[in-house]
C-alpha cells in the first residue's frame, strides 16, 4: 500500500515539476495547449483576417490570395495560366495579355510576388510577380486583384531573382536564372564559358499608373542568378543578387556547380547605372519582345512587339558592380529593415553568412579586392563579413525580419524555422517544420516596416499530413505566431500549386479600396451593350457579332437565327448588373475556348465555330438567382448555303 | 415677442432642411446583403442609400411582381410636396417677419403650426398609400406568388414606422434628418406660439394696468 503512496506523490511531483516549468517559461512554449494554437487563428464567421498573404501558384502561374491567421484562400488570380473559371487567357479580352515572342504561352511558373513599397514601407497598390519559364514580369493591381500587365524579358532564360522592388518601386528587377547566348544564336554549348550571359534587367514602374518600361539590362558574366533583394534605407540604390555556378559548367551541374568553396553575391548600384543610361550610356540591342496592358476602361488587353533594349556592360560603369564571396551556392539574399545587412545563405553550407554594407562601402573605398571576375571587382570575404550564424542546421534558403531585431531562417534540409538575433548572431530558438520547406513570409517581412506578427513556412516538396489524395496532393504552409521570444506552430494549411514565396500585407491596408463591381457608364469596350435596347447581332462576311447582355436571370437576346455553318460568332456579354458579387457566366455547346465569367459592369468575349447544323443551347454558368436555371436561350445553325436571314429575340419580340 | 417671432422664422425655415436631406429611409436587411439595401425619400424623388440600391431594389423585387420604383416624373407628390414645404416655410417666415414688427399676434403661430400639422398628416396617409399599392398591387405575372397562411396573397409593403419581417428580408422604416429638422422646427414655431402669446398677455396686462392708472 505505502509503495502505492510513493508512486502517486512521485507523479504529483513530477507533475508539479512540469507545470512549474511551463509556467515559468510564458505561454509560448511548445508545450502550450492545442486549443490556444486554435485561438489564435480562428476568425469567426463574419469576421475578417489581419492580413492578406499572396501566395505563389509555382507551377499552376497563378497567384493565390489567403488569409491570415486563418489559412482560409479568398481567391486565385490567374497571372500566366488560362484559368477556365474565369476564362482569362480564353476570352478575346485576355488571351492578348499571355503574348509573348513565342507566341500565345498560356502557362508559366510563378515564384516571387512582392508588393509595391513607398519609402520602403509596403503601400499597397500592386503586386508583382515573376514568370520563370517564359520570362516575365506581372503587375496585378490591388483594387481588382487582377492582372493589369505582363512585360516580357528579352536575353533572359528563367526569370529567377525577380521579382523583387525597389524602395520606392522606382524598379522590379528581374535577374537571369540561367545564363544564355545574348543576342541568341546557334552555338556549341560546350562553348557556354566565357561566351553565355547573365541579363539583370531593371523595368521601370510609373508611380501614377505603374506602367512597365524595360529601362535598361545589366549583361553580367554567365553565372546563375538565383535570388536578389534590393537595399533600403542606407543601402537604397543597391540591389544584391545570390550567384551560382560561378564555375560556368554546362552539364551536370548538381557536381560541377558545386566545386568552389564560394559563389557570390553580386552588388549592383542601379542608381550609377541608371544615372550612367540617362547620359546616354549603354548599348541599343535589337530584341524582340512583348509588353501587354490589360484596361479597366475597355475590359480588353492589348499586346505591343517591343524591338530594342538598352544593354549595359558592367565594367564601363566605374564602382557600379562588386562581388561578395559567400559560400556555397547561396539561394537567399536577404536585407534586413535597416538596409545594413546582407544575408547569404548557402544552401550547401550549415551556416548563415551576413555581409555589412558599411563594410562593404569601406572595402570599396579602400580599393580592397581579391581579385577580379571578368573586370568585375571581387572583394574580400573577411572585409566585408559582419558575422557568421552559426545556426546547426542545414541547407539555410531565405531569412526575414520581424521589427524587433530578429531574423527567421528556413533550413530546407533539416526542415526547420530558426530564430536568430541580428549583430549578437546568436539562435534564440527553432522549430521543425513538418514539410521541408523553402521560403517563408512575414507581412512586410522584406520591407523597412515588418509586421512580425506571424511567419508563414511554405513547404517544397509534395508531403503533408492530411487526409490522403492520391500521389498527386497539394502543398502545404505552416503557420507560426512569432509575436513572443518563442515561435509557436499554429496552423498547417493547404496551399495551391508551389508555393513558392509569398507576400503579405494588414488587410487594412487593401480592403478598403478593393473594388467590387465595375461601373457600367464607365465600361468602354468597343463591342459593350450598357442597355438592353442596343442588343443585336450583326454580320460581316462570315464573321458574326453577337452584342448581348445579362442581367438576372436571362440574356438579351435569347433566341438567335441565322447562324451557318462555318461561320465565326463572337458572342460579346455585357453584364449589366450594378450589384456586388453577382456575376453571370457565358457557355455554349461546343465551343472549344471555355465558358466566360462576366463581372458586374464587364464585357467580355467568347469565339464559337459552329461547326453542325442544328439549334444548340447556351447558358448561364455562375447561379445568379433563383431563375438561374432557366437563364438559357438558343442559337439555330442553318447549313452553310442557307439563305436565313439574321433575326434575333427575346420574349418573342 | 420678439423672441418669439424669431424662433417662429428659425422654426419654419428648419423645413428648408427637406430640400438637401432625406425625409425617410427604407432598409431592406438580410444575411446575405451584409451590406443592407436602401431607400432615401427625400421630397423630390427616391434616391439609393448607396449608389445602385434602386436597380438592385428593382431587381429583386421583379420576382415577385413589384412595380419598379417610381422615378420623380411617374408621382405627382414629388412636384407638389416641394412646392408644399417651400410655400410652408415662406408663410411661416412670413409671419414671423409680420409678428416681429407687431403687425401680427401669435395665434398666426399655432394656426400655421396647425396647418402645417394636417399637411403633415396627409402626407402620411398618402405616403402610407402609396406603399400599400406598392407592396400589394403586384404583376399577376410574377415569377413567384407567395400566399400568406390563410391563403390570401402576401403584401409587400414596408413598414409606416419601426420594423416588419419580410420573408427573409428585415425592413426597417425610419425618419431622417429632414424631417427631424421639420420636426424641431415645428416644436419651435408652436413654442413660439406659446411665449409669443405669454409676452403678449404680459404687455396687455400692464397696458390695462397703465391705463387703469390713469
Ligand atoms: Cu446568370
Amino acid at each position: 500500500m505505502k509503495k502505492i503512496y510513493y508512486v502517486i506523490g512521485g507523479l504529483l511531483g513530477a507533475t508539479l515539476l512540469y507545470m512549474g516549468c511551463n509556467q515559468a517559461a510564458g505561454p509560448n512554449t511548445s508545450g502550450a495547449l492545442a486549443s490556444s494554437a486554435a485561438e489564435k487563428v480562428y476568425v469567426a464567421p463574419g469576421e475578417q483576417d489581419e492580413f492578406y498573404a499572396f501566395l505563389s501558384g509555382g507551377y499552376s502561374g497563378n497567384l493565390t490570395v489567403y488569409g491570415l491567421p486563418s489559412g482560409r484562400m479568398f481567391k486565385e488570380i490567374p497571372v500566366f495560366s488560362q484559368f477556365p473559371t474565369s476564362g482569362y487567357g480564353y476570352s478575346e479580352e485576355t488571351k492578348p495579355m499571355l503574348n509573348t515572342s513565342f507566341g500565345f504561352v498560356p502557362w508559366d511558373d510563378l515564384h516571387h510576388p512582392d508588393i509595391s513599397q513607398t519609402n520602403g514601407e509596403l503601400d499597397g497598390r500592386w503586386v508583382f510577380v515573376n514568370g520563370n519559364n517564359t520570362p516575365r514580369i506581372a503587375r496585378i493591381s490591388l483594387e481588382t486583384f487582377e492582372t493589369e500587365e505582363i512585360i516580357e524579358i528579352p536575353n533572359s532564360g528563367g526569370n529567377h531573382s525577380s521579382a523583387f522592388i525597389t524602395e520606392n518601386t522606382e524598379y522590379v528587377i528581374a535577374g537571369t536564372r540561367f545564363a544564355v547566348p545574348v543576342p541568341q544564336r546557334d552555338m556549341p554549348i560546350n562553348e557556354y564559358k566565357g561566351n553565355f550571359k547573365g541579363a539583370l534587367s531593371f523595368i521601370s514602374v510609373d508611380p501614377e499608373t505603374g506602367r512597365l518600361d524595360l529601362k535598361f539590362q545589366v549583361l553580367m558574366p554567365g553565372f546563375n542568378y538565383d535570388l536578389s533583394h534590393p537595399g533600403r534605407g542606407k543601402s537604397h540604390g543597391w540591389h544584391f543578387f545570390s550567384t551560382y555556378n560561378t564555375e560556368e559548367a554546362n552539364t551536370l551541374m548538381e557536381v560541377n556547380s558545386s566545386q568552389n568553396d564560394k559563389d557570390f553575391i553580386a552588388a549592383i548600384n542601379w542608381k550609377k547605372i541608371e544615372e550612367y543610361v540617362n547620359n546616354g550610356g549603354g548599348e541599343k540591342m535589337a530584341t524582340n519582345y512583348a509588353h501587354n496592358i490589360y484596361s479597366h476602361e475597355t475590359h480588353t488587353g492589348t499586346s505591343t512587339m517591343k524591338k530594342e533594349v538598352v544593354t549595359v556592360d558592367p565594367t564601363k560603369v566605374p564602382d557600379a558592380v562588386f562581388f561578395l564571396p559567400t559560400p556555397k551556392s547561396p539561394h537567399g539574399c536577404d536585407v534586413d529593415p535597416s538596409g545594413e545587412y546582407i544575408i547569404g545563405s548557402g544552401k550547401l553550407s550549415a551556416d548563415l553568412t551576413v555581409h555589412s554594407f558599411t563594410k562593404m562601402l569601406a572595402a570599396i573605398e579602400g580599393k580592397k579586392f581579391d581579385g577580379e571576375a571578368y573586370g568585375i571587382p571581387i572583394l574580400s570575404f573577411d572585409d566585408v563579413m559582419a558575422g557568421i550564424v552559426k545556426s546547426g542546421g542545414l541547407g539555410p534558403l531565405h531569412t526575414e525580419f520581424d521589427a524587433r531585431g530578429n531574423a527567421y531562417t528556413t533550413f530546407f534540409i533539416s526542415s526547420e524555422v530558426v530564430k536568430w538575433r541580428l549583430e549578437t548572431w546568436d539562435v534564440v530558438d527553432r522549430k521543425p517544420t513538418f514539410y521541408s520547406v523553402g521560403h517563408l513570409m512575414i507581412p512586410g517581412g522584406n520591407s523597412r516596416k515588418p509586421f512580425g506578427k506571424y511567419v508563414v513556412a511554405m513547404n517544397k516538396i509534395t508531403k503533408d499530413r492530411y487526409l490522403p489524395t492520391g500521389p498527386e496532393m497539394e502543398h502545404s504552409a505552416q503557420i507560426y505566431d512569432i509575436s513572443g521570444e518563442k515561435m509557436e506552430l499554429i496552423y498547417d494549411f493547404p496551399t495551391h500549386g508551389e508555393p513558392h514565396y509569398a507576400a503579405g500585407c494588414p488587410a487594412e491596408l487593401l480592403a478598403s479600396k478593393s473594388k467590387k463591381i465595375y461601373r457600367l457608364d464607365e465600361n468602354k469596350h468597343p463591342y459593350a451593350v450598357t442597355n438592353p435596347s442596343e442588343a443585336r447581332v450583326e454580320r460581316n462576311g462570315n464573321e458574326v457579332h453577337v452584342y448581348m447582355s445579362t442581367i438576372r436571370s436571362h440574356f438579351t437576346p435569347d433566341n438567335i437565327e441565322g447562324i451557318k455553318v462555318g461561320d465565326k460568332v463572337y458572342f460579346h456579354i455585357t453584364n449589366h448588373e450594378q450589384d456586388f458579387d453577382v456575376p453571370h457566366g457565358f457557355s455554349i455547346i461546343g465551343q472549344n475556348t471555355s465558358e466566360l465569367l462576366i463581372m458586374p459592369g464587364q464585357t467580355k468575349t467568347s469565339v464559337w465555330e459552329p461547326k453542325q447544323v442544328g439549334v444548340w443551347p447556351f447558358y448561364c454558368t455562375d447561379f445568379c438567382s433563383a431563375l438561374h436555371q432557366e437563364m438559357q436561350g438558343y442559337v439555330r445553325v442553318s447549313p452553310a448555303n442557307s439563305n436565313i436571314d439574321l433575326s434575333w429575340s427575346l420574349g418573342g419580340e | 415677442m420678439k423672441k418669439a417671432s424669431v424662433l417662429m422664422m428659425i422654426g419654419s425655415a428648419l423645413l428648408l432642411g427637406l430640400f438637401v436631406f432625406p425625409l425617410w429611409n427604407i432598409e431592406l436587411g438580410a444575411p446575405q446583403y451584409p451590406e443592407p439595401l436602401g431607400l432615401n425619400i427625400h421630397i423630390d424623388g427616391l434616391q439609393g442609400q448607396s449608389e445602385f440600391d434602386i436597380q438592385n431594389i428593382d431587381g429583386l423585387n421583379h420576382y415577385i411582381g413589384m412595380k419598379t420604383l417610381p422615378k420623380p416624373e411617374d408621382m405627382w407628390e414629388f412636384t407638389v410636396f416641394p412646392i408644399v414645404i417651400g410655400g410652408m416655410a415662406a408663410i411661416g417666415i412670413l409671419i414671423g417677419l409680420l409678428g416681429f414688427v407687431d403687425k401680427l399676434g401669435p395665434s398666426w403661430f399655432f394656426g400655421w403650426f396647425v396647418v402645417m400639422t394636417i399637411l403633415g398628416i396627409l402626407g402620411m396617409y398618402d405616403f402610407n398609400a402609396w406603399m400599400v399599392d406598392y407592396g400589394t398591387n403586384l404583376d399577376p405575372n410574377a415569377i413567384m406568388k407567395l400566399q400568406n397562411p390563410d391563403g390570401t396573397p402576401m403584401s409587400y409593403k414596408p413598414p409606416l414606422l419601426g420594423h416588419k419581417k419580410m420573408l427573409n428580408f428585415d425592413a426597417y422604416s425610419y425618419p431622417r434628418l429632414g424631417a427631424y429638422l421639420m420636426f424641431i422646427g415645428m416644436c419651435l414655431t408652436l413654442f413660439a406660439g406659446y411665449i409669443g402669446g405669454k409676452t403678449s398677455t404680459k404687455t396687455t396686462k400692464s397696458l390695462t394696468k397703465k391705463m387703469a392708472t390713469t
